[in-house]
């Protein structure tokens, strides 16, 4: 069998292999390396081997590295094979090193020349050999060395080496792409090689090169289109065809090419439109290959100018792919219909229970997909149901690295559009819950702000029931075990600032669980801090709210073992605890006031009250403080620097000194004065500079700087706060949070958020016209729907208050309701809408849900309203669409039945109720937030028991 | 760019493993395990396809498929097309079979460096410079050749001028 590939093996080396493979344990296989590695290292540096026994060793070597053994004591000797004259010794030797070394061991300087000799060689072979070396160990230092062989290698009679000479050239490229600058233009050249396989090896170079640099190969366009013309239509020879396609891997980098050179190109763009069309209607999808370059041909038709009828191909293809049996190609449909919904979003619609049953598949990668492409495609109308998902799917993985992902995902489209704060809390709640340890403590502050400053839209009354919510959410979670460190002191934080706010639990009972908290972290020093600073709040509260602290015997022994830790951090805030306890109303009120986690900390940064000190040593003779902005020389000073920094690249020199000279600068004008220390040696200055800084501000003018400073840093909070959306809004219509933070940060970042915002609110006009066109034009009752989700994404960050003035202003009177149905999931109501009541008025069916004394339709409506039914009749529906109607109205027909309709109607009021109040009624919601909570059901499965039937 | 190429076996024996950048061996080792970690535990009839970033990091796709006894996995970035790839393995299986007449683990082992000269004339660099099994099949036969002659030769004229210097 080894004498088959015609190289010669011996009986050793078969031995050892067959005896690796007959190991049984990781253990028996090292020990049989480790022997054949001493066998080799006593025989391979004995004199005078055979040349064709030295190449079996270096083979052995190989192979015992891959296992995963050094073998570096051989290198030596591969390195001594490439230097021998037998074209299989060589070969071998090369192969060896290219494996062995990297370019920067230090070998490879051994080998350089040997490979400058062989780039000569009249043999192609050896040439070819030298040509995968280089790519491989041939270093930005080394490349002047190969260099000139290389680009002359271009001009080689066989097409082989023609071919590897430009990869080297591209592979030269990537590791330094200054070094090949200046020989781009013989990319362009090879591009004409009569050999298409040149021109095949060249696109790849290519595909880099306009990667970095678009624009300077646009004039290039024209000549891929034709190539790819050409290749299409069958031009080349046979022999490039694969399973019946006319070289389609050249086909595919083509593509890629064009993809890049069109993107924002209209002009590029269009003289693609035709081949590409073409390739379109070429399509073989019968065959893998086939089905690549169709792929390809949407990711290029995505990328570039669009083009309706393109798209309509695209999209055409893509419902091939998610139609399909095999895995595979619904993998590709959904990477497609990814990035074709970013041009045409409505595409995603016709194949909603596609991207369902993807998502339901037990396949790990196409799930994956599936997640990244409702991540693409998450707005405010149907967030809640992806979110949901996503959170279930994180706690059903163990995949660490995925989990972070898609933690750090749900964040994200929780901030970004949150339908309410409920929600937002209690998605944070679980995203932490399962993926505590694994989600930026920012995370954890946003959260804790967002209980603190709530929306401010609703008042405070709405706020407390926010916080009080939270708190009691937070009460129930406490019982479980094993909470993440971050989680916990989130928890703390709320519950020493709100626990007692709302009068519904005593301080004892929340003391009660902290002291819980601190003892179960015994080792975590951070939320014990937490958790000790939370008691000391909420028995300040206690004591300002004029009761009596009692102090919990379990506390006491914990205040008692923190007053002698070992971190003085908690033995301070244990003695500080202690202290507040003593005092008397008054003096806590001062210290501790209730609820201004939010008030601003007055900074005073003029440091006014030293006015007076200032004054007084002003007038004994002190430098008056000049504001750096007002400092004559500090101007040109910069301008200086600047030109030193453009002028010499030795800059590190001029920076050392600079710090002082402003100083010296500023001070000659200013103060030109008497001053004998006026050397002009800065060093000596320096101190004196800094010592004066503080001492003499001139109220005004810091003030300047200092607000500016304090705004910078408010921005930020705000944009970091993934909610800016909120700002505008609520600014016009009295925001509390804004106005409790900084009075006049709050236009400035207003207007930055706006000017943010801006496409997206643009966005959703468009989405609002076309919202209103559909539900008002279209004859299609699956089309209504979209119409209330495109409306309420259109009002989505118009907070819950105005969604009813401003959905009923686009849309139509009549659906004054607030019953607009609740977000699906990508909008996939909508079937199932149609199949409910097909023959229904949509508005009519607006009204019905209104009216919740028409049980039967009110059941009906409603269940299309609410979503997780929908879910569930599209998840068994897995039927296009003509059957799944019949399924669906089975399930409604089921809803409707007398013996439920009790049930139904039941659930249907409660969900009224619900998505009438979202929002605009935190009470309702928040009893049906504490129902759910009892169910132990999160609230947007509103029907836990329907739920698990469905869901098994 | 193709990054790694990788053959092993249902067990988990590495058969060929060829890194495009360079890795040190610990590393090498620690990937195939990985990757066979991922490949062994994955269901029949599923995707070919597995999302490798907490294997190879940012930006790397790896593409498997599996004939009789072995895996075959390309690991590659954002590049290429997972479908071509795909089809890339089956050109590299097919000129194994070509070349081997009926491939089976067993070649695949014993020549080992056969293994990697047509896998030098599939990828170079990291690209792909030929998709055409006849194509490569022409190559690595006119390798072959050549190699034997030039072993001849080497041995031929040491003898020979031996001979005469007598």
């Amino acid at each position: 069998m080894g004498s088959q590939g015609g190289f010669y093996q011996s009986k050793e080396f078969l031995d050892l292999v067959k005896s690796i493979g007959e190991a049984r344990s990781k253990a028996e296989e090292d020990r049989i390396v480790l022997s054949e590695i001493e066998t080799l290292k006593r025989r391979i540096s004995e004199p005078d081997i055979p040349k064709r026994k030295m190449k079996e060793y270096i083979l052995r070597l190989v192979y015992i590295e891959m296992l995963g053994h050094d073998a570096s004591f051989g290198y030596i000797h591969a390195v001594k094979m490439t230097h021998d004259d037998s074209l299989l010794v060589k070969r071998t030797g090369y192969l060896a090193v290219t494996l062995f070394l990297n370019e920067d061991h230090d070998l490879i300087i051994l080998i350089v020349n040997t490979i400058q000799k062989d780039l000569k060689s009249d043999n192609y072979l050896v040439v070819c050999a030298a040509l995968n070396a280089v790519c491989k160990l041939i270093n930005e230092e080394t490349i002047p060395a190969v260099l000139p062989q290389v680009v002359e290698l271009l001009g080689h009679p066989k097409e082989a080496v023609r071919k590897k000479a430009i990869m080297a050239l591209h592979r030269f490229y990537q590791k330094s792409p200054s070094s090949v600058s200046h020989l781009i233009s013989n990319f362009r050249k090879r591009l004409c090689d009569n050999d298409p396989g040149v021109m095949g090896a060249t696109l790849c170079p290519f595909f880099d090169l306009i990667a970095q640099d678009v624009n300077s190969y646009k004039d290039l366009v024209i000549s891929f289109v034709s190539i790819l013309k050409q290749v299409a239509e069958r031009r080349l020879s046979k022999a490039y065809d694969y399973h019946q396609m006319p070289a389609p891997f050249i086909q595919i980098k083509l593509l890629k090419i064009l993809a890049l050179l069109g993107s924002g190109d209209k002009q590029a763009s269009e003289t693609m439109y035709t081949v590409v069309g073409d390739i379109f209607r070429k399509r073989d999808s019968s065959s893998n290959i086939g089905n690549a370059v169709l792929y390809e041909c949407i990711c290029c038709v995505s990328s570039i100018y669009p083009n309706t009828k393109l798209l309509d191909s695209a999209a055409d293809a893509i419902s091939r792919f998610l139609k399909s049996d095999s895995h595979n190609l619904k993998y590709m449909g959904i990477d497609a219909l990814g990035r074709l919904i970013k041009i045409s979003p409505e595409i995603a619609e016709q194949h909603q229970l596609a991207v369902i049953d993807c998502l339901e598949d037990p396949n790990d990668t196409l799930k994956r997909k599936t997640f990244e492409l409702l991540y693409k495609m998450t707005k405010s109308t149907n967030v809640e149901v992806i979110v949901d998902r996503m959170i279930d799917y994180m706690i059903s993985i163990n995949d660490n690295h995925y989990k972070t992902e898609i933690a750090s995902r749900c964040v994200e489209l929780a901030e970004q559009f949150a339908p309410s704060n409920q929600w937002f809390i209690q998605t944070m709640n679980k995203v932490f819950e399962h993926a505590g340890d694994l989600v930026n403590i920012k995370v954890a502050h946003n959260l804790m702000r967002l209980i603190a400053e709530g929306f401010g839209e609703d008042g405070d009354n709405a706020d407390s029931k926010l916080r009080s919510s939270a708190v009691e959410s937070y009460l129930h979670i406490l019982g479980e075990p094993k909470l993440p460190s971050v989680f916990l002191q989130v928890i703390c934080w709320v519950l020493g600032e709100y626990g007692t706010a709302d009068g519904m639990f005593s301080a004892s009972d929340v003391t009660g669980k902290l002291c819980d908290v601190a003892e179960a972290c015994s080792s975590n020093e951070t939320v014990k801090a937490y958790a000790v600073t939370a008691l000391m709040k909420i028995y300040a509260f206690e004591i300002a709210a004029g009761r009596k602290v009692d102090m919990l015997p379990e506390c006491q022994s914990l205040m008692e073992e923190l007053l002698a830790s070992h971190s003085t951090d908690l033995q301070q805030r244990a003695y500080e605890l202690q202290a507040v306890i003593g005092l008397d109303v008054h003096a806590v009120e001062c210290i501790m006031p209730p609820d201004a986690s939010c008030e601003d900390i007055e900074v005073d940064q003029g440091f006014s009250f030293l006015d007076g000190y200032i004054q007084e040593a002003i007038e004994k003779g002190a430098q008056p403080y000049i504001p750096e902005s007002e400092r004559s020389g500090l101007l040109n000073m910069g301008k200086f620097r600047n030109q030193d920094h453009h002028e010499s690249s030795h800059g590190l020199r001029f920076e050392a000194y600079e710090l002082p000279m402003p100083a010296v600068q500023s001070r000659i004008p200013q103060a030109l004065i008497p001053s004998t220390e006026m050397v002009p040696v800065p060093e000596p200055m320096y101190p004196r500079e800094t010592d004066q800084t503080p001492v003499s501000p001139i109220p005004s003018n810091p003030s300047n700087a200092g607000s500016a400073e304090l705004k910078l840093r408010l921005d930020e909070v705000q944009q970091k706060w993934g909610r800016p959306t909120y700002t505008p809004e609520t600014s016009t219509s009295n925001s509390t949070s804004q106005k409790s933070v900084n009075g006049a940060s709050a236009v400035n970042s207003t207007r930055e958020a706006y000017a943010s915002r801006k496409p997206q609110v643009e966005i959703s006009h468009e989405k609002q016209k076309l919202a209103a066109s559909l539900f008002g034009g279209s004859s299609k009752p699956e089309k209504r729907p979209a119409t209330g989700h495109k409306v309420s994404k259109a009002s989505s960050h118009m907070v819950e208050k105005s969604h009813v003035p401003n959905s009923s202003m686009e849309v139509a009177p009549e659906k004054a309701a607030p019953a607009q149905p609740p977000p699906d999931l990508l909008d996939l109501g909508e079937p199932t809408a149609t199949s409910t009541a097909p023959s229904l008025d949509p508005f009519k069916q607006l009204e019905g849900l209104l009216d919740t004394t028409q049980d039967a339709l009110a059941a009906n409506s409603a269940t299309t309203a609410s979503r997780s039914p929908d879910v569930m009749a599209l998840l068994y529906a897995d039927t296009p669409i003509g059957i799944h109607n019949k399924d669906d109205a089975d399930l409604l027909s089921g809803l409707s039945n007398p013996s439920v309709t009790h049930m139904a109607g039941a659930t249907a009021r409660s969900r009224l109720s619900q998505s009438s109040s979202k929002g605009s009624n935190p009470k309702d919601s928040l009893e049906k937030d504490a129902l759910v909570r009892q169910m132990g059901v999160n609230p947007s499965s509103q029907n836990p028991n329907m739920f698990k039937d469905l869901l098994g | 760019m193709i990054k790694a190429v990788m053959v092993m076996n249902t067990q988990g024996k590495t058969r060929l493993a060829k890194f495009y950048e360079y890795l040190p061996v610990e590393k090498q080792q620690e990937l195939l395990r990985g990757v066979f970690a991922v490949l062994c535990s994955r269901a029949e009839n599923v995707s070919n396809f597995i999302d490798a970033e907490s294997i190879f990091g940012p930006d790397s796709r790896l593409v498997y498929k599996h004939f009789a006894t072995l895996y075959f996995v390309f690991v590659f970035d954002s590049s290429e097309n997972e479908l071509a790839v795909l089809d890339l393995i089956q050109v590299f299986v097919e000129t194994l079979d070509r070349c081997f007449k009926n491939v089976c683990e067993l070649d695949v082992v014993f020549n080992y460096s056969k293994v990697h000269t047509i896998l030098d004339e599939m990828i170079f660099g990291g690209q792909v410079v030929e998709t055409s099994s006849s194509e490569i099949m022409k190559a690595v036969e006119e390798i072959s050749k050549l190699e034997a002659a030039s072993n001849a030769i080497t041995l031929i004229p040491k003898s020979a001028s031996g001979w005469r210097s007598r």
